[in-house]
C-alpha cells in the first residue's frame, strides 16, 4: 500500500512525524484492542480453565450456551432492562430538555439538579438506591403509601427487581438531558416561528419540526444508551453482591459473564458469552441505523 | 444561531462600535440587547382565553420541572439524612428525616473503622496519573491526526472511529490475561497504563477541536522553521485549554468512579479504591452500620460534587459537545 521509495522527502518526514505523534494510540490499539479482540474470539472456541492453556473445542461453548438456562435467563433479564430503560430515558430526556428549553426561570438551577446525578459515582448511587428501595424502611415505599399504594419488595422481589433497576437508571438521565438541550438550542427559531404564524399547534410544531431537527442526536443517544444497557453491570454487582439475586432475576449478561470468568474460572465459556453479547449489540445497532435511515433528518450537513 | 428577524443594520448614531475590541467575534454574536428587535404585536397573546391557556401551560410546565427536581434531589436528601442518624433511627415509622441528636461522629467512624482514608488516597493515586496520561497522550495523538499531513493518516483515523463502538467486555478477558502475564495484577498499572495510550473518544473530541483552530499561526511558525512538536506544545496546547479541560474532567470522573477495573485487578484490600472499598463495606457490614456506611458514601461523592461546582461550564459544554458530534 505504502511504498516508501515513491514518497518525497517531505512526505517521508511527515510520515515519521505523524507516526510519532500517534504512536501512543498505535501501541494501545495493537496491544489493548486488536490483540485482545482476536484473542477473545479464539478463546471462545476453546476449553480454557484459567490456570491451564486453551484447548480447541470448536463450537462446544456456543452449543453449551443454548442449553444453559442461566445464560438464557441473563439474556432475558438484559433485554428486559434495555427495552425498559432506553425508551424511558429517551422520552424523559427529551421531555425534560424541552421543558428547560422553553424559557424557564432558574434554568441553570434545574439543569444542575438534573445533571449532577449522572456524574455521581455509580457505587454510591447503587448503595443509596438500595436503601431507598428497602421494602420496610425505604423512602420509596414510604412515599407510595402517601398515595395509598402498598409498595412491592423491589430488590427483594423477583418480579420487581428489574423495574427497580429501570427506575433507578432514570436517575442518571441528566447527561442525555444536557445533550438534548444543546441540540434543541440549535434548532433555528425562524423555522418554529414560521410554523407558528402558519397556525401549527404546539404538538404539530414539536412533531414536525423539533423532533426531526434533533433526530440525529436522538439516534446517538439511543445507540449509546443501548450499548450501555447491554453492559449494565456495576449497579447490579454492588446491590446484589455480584449474585444477580433474588432468584437470578437481576442476573444480567455482564454479571453472568463476570461470574463465569472470575468465579468459575471458565475463560473459554466466558469469551463465548462476550461474543454473543457483542453480536447482539451489533445487530441492534445495525437495525437502529437501518430504521433511522428513513427517520433521521441530517439537514444540509 | 441567529435568526433572520434579529439582524438589524448597524447604525452609527445609536449602536456601539462593533467588533473593535473583539476581532474574533462576529457582529452577529454581539449581546442580544444590541440586536434585539421588538417582536411584532400580533405574536403577543391578546385575548384573555389565550392568556389563560398560557398560564395553565406554564403552571403544568413548572409543576413537571419541580416534580422531576424532587425525584433527582430525593436520593441526596436520603443519603445525607441517613448518614447523620443513630442506628435505632434507621428502621422507624414514620421516617425520621432529621436525626436527634445529629450524629456527626458517623463521619469519624467511617474514617476510622473502614480504612476510608486509605481508599481515598489510593483513588487519588490512580486518578491523578490517569488524568495526566489522558491529557498528554490524547492531545499528542489528536494533533497527529488533525494537523500533521502524512500518508495513511485518514485510514488509521477510521480505525480510531471503529474502536469507538467496540464494547469493553469483548476485550477484558484477554486484557486480564495480558496483565496477569506481565505480573501487573494487584497493582495500579492495569488501571493507569491504558490511559497513557489514548482513547478513541478523547482523540475524536480533541481532533475536532484542533481542526477548528486557525491554521495560520502554525503555518507562520512552520515557515520560521519550528518543529511540529514545538508548534504543538507552544502554539496549539495553550490555545486548547478548554478542550483539554474537558478531557481532564471526563478522565477524572471516569477514574474516580471506576468500579469494574479495580474489581477485577485488585485483590489486596489495602489497595482498594474508594468505589470498591465502599461496595465492600456495604457487603460486609450489617444493617445497624448503615448510617456510617452512608457517611462514607457521602464523602466518596463529595470530590465529584465540589469539582462539578468549580467546573460547571466545562462540564455542561463538554457533555453537550459529545452529543452534537454524534
Amino acid at each position: 500500500m505504502l511504498h516508501l521509495r515513491t514518497l518525497t522527502r517531505a512526505e517521508r518526514q511527515g510520515l515519521v512525524t505523524g507516526l510519532l505523534f500517534t504512536s501512543p494510540w498505535i501501541i494501545g490499539f495493537l496491544a489493548f484492542r486488536v490483540y485482545p479482540f482476536f484473542a477473545s474470539l479464539y478463546y471462545s472456541f476453546t476449553f480454557f480453565p484459567i490456570l491451564e492453556s486453551p484447548k480447541w473445542v470448536g463450537l462446544d461453548n456456543f452449543r453449551g450456551l443454548l442449553d444453559d438456562s442461566r445464560f438464557l435467563t441473563s439474556l432475558y433479564n438484559t433485554t428486559y432492562f434495555a427495552v425498559g430503560a432506553v425508551p424511558l430515558a429517551t422520552i424523559t430526556g427529551i421531555l425534560l430538555a424541552m421543558l428547560l428549553n422553553s424559557k424557564v426561570r432558574g434554568l441553570s438551577i434545574f439543569r444542575t439538579i438534573y445533571f449532577l446525578p449522572s456524574i455521581t459515582p455509580v457505587v454510591a448511587t447503587a448503595i443509596v438506591w438500595l436503601w431507598m428501595f428497602d421494602p420496610l424502611n425505604g423512602v420509596v415505599n414510604y412515599m407510595l403509601e402517601w398515595v395509598g399504594i402498598d409498595g412491592p419488595g423491589w430488590m427483594g422481589s423477583p418480579q420487581w427487581s428489574k423495574p427497580a433497576l429501570i427506575l433507578m437508571s432514570l436517575w442518571g438521565v441528566g447527561g442525555a438531558v444536557v445533550i438534548y438541550l444543546a441540540s434543541l438550542q440549535d434548532v433555528p427559531r425562524e423555522l418554529i416561528e414560521a410554523a407558528e404564524l402558519d397556525g401549527a399547534s404546539a404538538v404539530q410544531r414539536i412533531w414536525n419540526i423539533t423532533l426531526p431537527m434533533i433526530s440525529p442526536v436522538i439516534l446517538f443517544n439511543v445507540i449509546t444508551g443501548l450499548i450501555g444497557a447491554f453492559q449494565y453491570f456495576t449497579e447490579v454487582h454492588v446491590m446484589t453482591g455480584g449474585t444477580g439475586s433474588p432468584a437470578d432475576s437481576t442476573l444480567m449478561m455482564s454479571i453472568y459473564l463476570w461470574q463465569t470468568a472470575f468465579q468459575f474460572f471458565k475463560i473459554g465459556y466466558a469469551s463465548a458469552q462476550a461474543w454473543v453479547l457483542f453480536l447482539i449489540v451489533i445487530v441492534f445497532t445495525t437495525v437502529l441505523f437501518r430504521i433511522s435511515g428513513r427517520l433521521v433528518y441530517y439537514g444540509g450537513k | 444561531m441567529v435568526g433572520a428577524d434579529r439582524v438589524r443594520p448597524y447604525h452609527w448614531a445609536t449602536d456601539a462600535l462593533p467588533t473593535a475590541t473583539h476581532p474574533k467575534e462576529s457582529v452577529l454574536s454581539a449581546p442580544t440587547e444590541f440586536v434585539a428587535v421588538p417582536r411584532p404585536a400580533t405574536q403577543q397573546p391578546t385575548t384573555s382565553g389565550v392568556g389563560v391557556t398560557h398560564a395553565v401551560a406554564s403552571l403544568i410546565k413548572y409543576l413537571l420541572l419541580v416534580f422531576f427536581a424532587g425525584f433527582f434531589i430525593l436520593p441526596w436528601v436520603w443519603m445525607v439524612s441517613t448518614s447523620l442518624k443513630n442506628p435505632d433511627e434507621l428502621a422507624v415509622y414514620p421516617i425520621i428525616w432529621i436525626a436527634d441528636p445529629i450524629r456527626w461522629d458517623n463521619y469519624l467512624s467511617a474514617l476510622r473503622q473502614a480504612d476510608f482514608l486509605t481508599y481515598f488516597f489510593n483513588t487519588i493515586l490512580v486518578t491523578f496519573p490517569s488524568v495526566l496520561g489522558a491529557v498528554l497522550s490524547n492531545a499528542l495523538v489528536a494533533y497527529g491526526f488533525a494537523r500533521v499531513r502524512w500518508p495513511g493518516r485518514d485510514l488509521l483515523f477510521s480505525l480510531v472511529l471503529a474502536t469507538l463502538i467496540l464494547p469493553g467486555f469483548v476485550t477484558f478477558i484477554p486484557l486480564y490475561i495480558i496483565f496477569r502475564n506481565l505480573n501487573w495484577l494487584n497493582s495500579y498499572l492495569p488501571l493507569i497504563v491504558p490511559t497513557w495510550l489514548a482513547s478513541p473518544f478523547f482523540v475524536f473530541l480533541l481532533r475536532q477541536f484542533f481542526m477548528s483552530l486557525p491554521e495560520e499561526l502554525a503555518d507562520a511558525a512552520r515557515v520560521d522553521g519550528a518543529s511540529e512538536l514545538r508548534i504543538f506544545s507552544q502554539i496549539i496546547l495553550p490555545l486548547s485549554r478548554p478542550a483539554l479541560a474537558v478531557v481532564a474532567l471526563f478522565q477524572f470522573i471516569g477514574s474516580w468512579n471506576d468500579y469494574f477495573g479495580p474489581l477485577i485487578y485488585l485483590n489486596d484490600k489495602a489497595l482498594y479504591t474508594i468505589s470498591l472499598g465502599i461496595a465492600n463495606m456495604r457487603a460486609s457490614y450489617g444493617f445497624s452500620n448503615f448510617a456510617w456506611i452512608m457517611a462514607a458514601t457521602c464523602m466518596s461523592v463529595l470530590p465529584i460534587v465540589v469539582l462539578f461546582f468549580f467546573a460547571q461550564r466545562t462540564f455542561i459544554e463538554g457533555i453537550a459537545l459529545t452529543g452534537l458530534k454524534g
